[in-house]
């Protein structure tokens, strides 16, 4: 459909881009014939909204009643309202020194079991609280609370994944202190969660060991978006047929600056090396409210 | 699966700035490399339009490849995935310059509606 005149389609050689001065010819739906050409020039403006009344210059007589069109153009991200808030989350997040983990995995990786085993041995030293997201069910959430760290579940219904605007609705709920952690536990997903920021410091993204070496690259997204990538299950290994070398070097093949960890919450190796990272991250938010990304 | 709620959100930017107007084309850029599938979008946007001033409204979706630029040495070559290997140095230090887009460029409603 043309752009200017919203008459139909008559071929592929149409442009309908105002950037692109372009002629073409139309037949309406009355049988009248005419020819007319776009002359280019429209700027390209870094602006939401500009509007122009689409009637061509030449052509005034142009219009069919009931045809009249008006472009409007928009350049919107259509992410954009999330994008919004989440840096609304971040940058209140920021303003408390708290240091806000997206946790992201497939589901069954381990997400809730880390993160029940990294509370138990850090509740003592820092002040953590935890958002649980998942499409239903309480449980998560219930298991968190057993480790006597205040957490809010958040039930995506239908959704997918968190998106800024529930984190926002959890913060007010949750209420998290100055200074602490918060962790989130995205639902279990390795598509979705990667478009949408919720104002997060670092995505962290656990990979099982269960699991095929190759998911890096067949969730590459996931593994570009996050910032530290946490190897589970490696108590399982000597049962495993799992190339552990081959598997990180797939995840750093999709994001060289991921930092890795391999980590077992039933045997807790390599967890000091997680919580190490955890801790002085908490302290370069406390020194430094900016965005570890950034 | 999260097309659905990228076309809500389509649906609820162009119908926020059609103020009322019956909307009957909406143009969409979406990159190659951004993880949204444009015949997912378009299957979902009639579920979404339907009821609202976008009802039978025409979807565009201009697809724009992936491009990236070499880290290391700085060549730049066409991407078609997030992976990749720069085709100069062998370096896999690749930053994405162009196949993320995801915006509305433009809509067109009837101005006498």
């Amino acid at each position: 459909m043309c752009v200017t005149c919203g008459c139909g389609d008559t071929g592929g050689a149409m442009m309908t881009l105002h950037e692109v001065e372009h002629e073409h010819e139309h037949v309406h739906a009355d049988g009248t014939r005419h020819t007319h050409s776009h002359v280019g020039g429209v700027a390209r403006v870094p602006f939401r909204q500009r509007v122009h009344q689409a009637a061509p210059v030449r052509e005034p007589a142009l219009s069919v009643p009931g045809r009249d069109q008006q472009t409007i153009h928009l350049e919107a991200q259509i992410l954009g309202k999330n994008q919004l808030t989440a840096e609304r989350n971040r940058g209140w997040l920021s303003a408390k020194n708290i240091l806000a983990l997206n946790l992201v995995s497939s589901p069954g990786a381990g997400k809730t079991t880390l993160l029940e085993r990294t509370l138990t041995d850090l509740k003592a030293e820092l002040k953590i609280s935890v958002v649980e997201g998942d499409q239903a069910t309480s449980n998560d959430a219930e298991r968190i609370r057993a480790t006597g760290v205040p957490a809010v579940q958040i039930n995506t219904g239908t959704g997918c994944h968190l998106d800024a605007e529930m984190l926002e609705r959890a913060l007010e709920a949750l209420q998290p202190a100055p200074a602490s952690l918060l962790m989130i536990e995205n639902v279990g997903n390795l598509v979705c969660p990667a478009l949408f920021d919720l104002g997060e410091r670092a995505k962290v993204v656990i990979f099982s060991v269960t699991e095929g070496e190759d998911k890096p690259l067949k969730y590459p997204h996931m593994f570009r978006a996050a910032d530290v990538l946490l190897l589970s299950k490696t108590d399982l290994l000597p049962h495993l047929r799992f190339d552990t070398e081959r598997a990180v070097a797939n995840a750093l093949a999709v994001n060289p600056h991921l930092k890795v960890f391999r980590v077992s919450a039933f045997s807790g190796a390599g967890l000091p090396q997680w919580y190490g990272w955890l801790k002085s991250e908490l302290a370069a938010c406390r020194g430094d409210s900016a965005p570890a990304s950034a | 699966m999260h097309e659905l709620s990228i076309t809500r959100s389509v649906v609820a930017i162009v119908q926020e700035h059609a103020a009322g107007r019956t909307v009957t084309r909406v143009r969409l850029e979406i990159g190659a490399l951004s993880a949204v599938m444009p015949d997912a979008v378009r299957f979902c946007f009639g579920i979404c339009a339907a009821d609202t001033p976008l009802a039978g409204a025409a979807l565009e979706i201009v697809e724009i490849p992936g491009v990236g630029t070499c880290n290391d040495c700085g060549a730049e070559m066409s991407l078609t995935a997030r992976v990749g290997r720069c085709p100069d140095c062998g370096s896999a230090n690749l930053r994405l310059t162009g196949g993320q887009e995801l915006n509305i460029k433009e809509m067109e409603v009837a101005s006498c509606a």
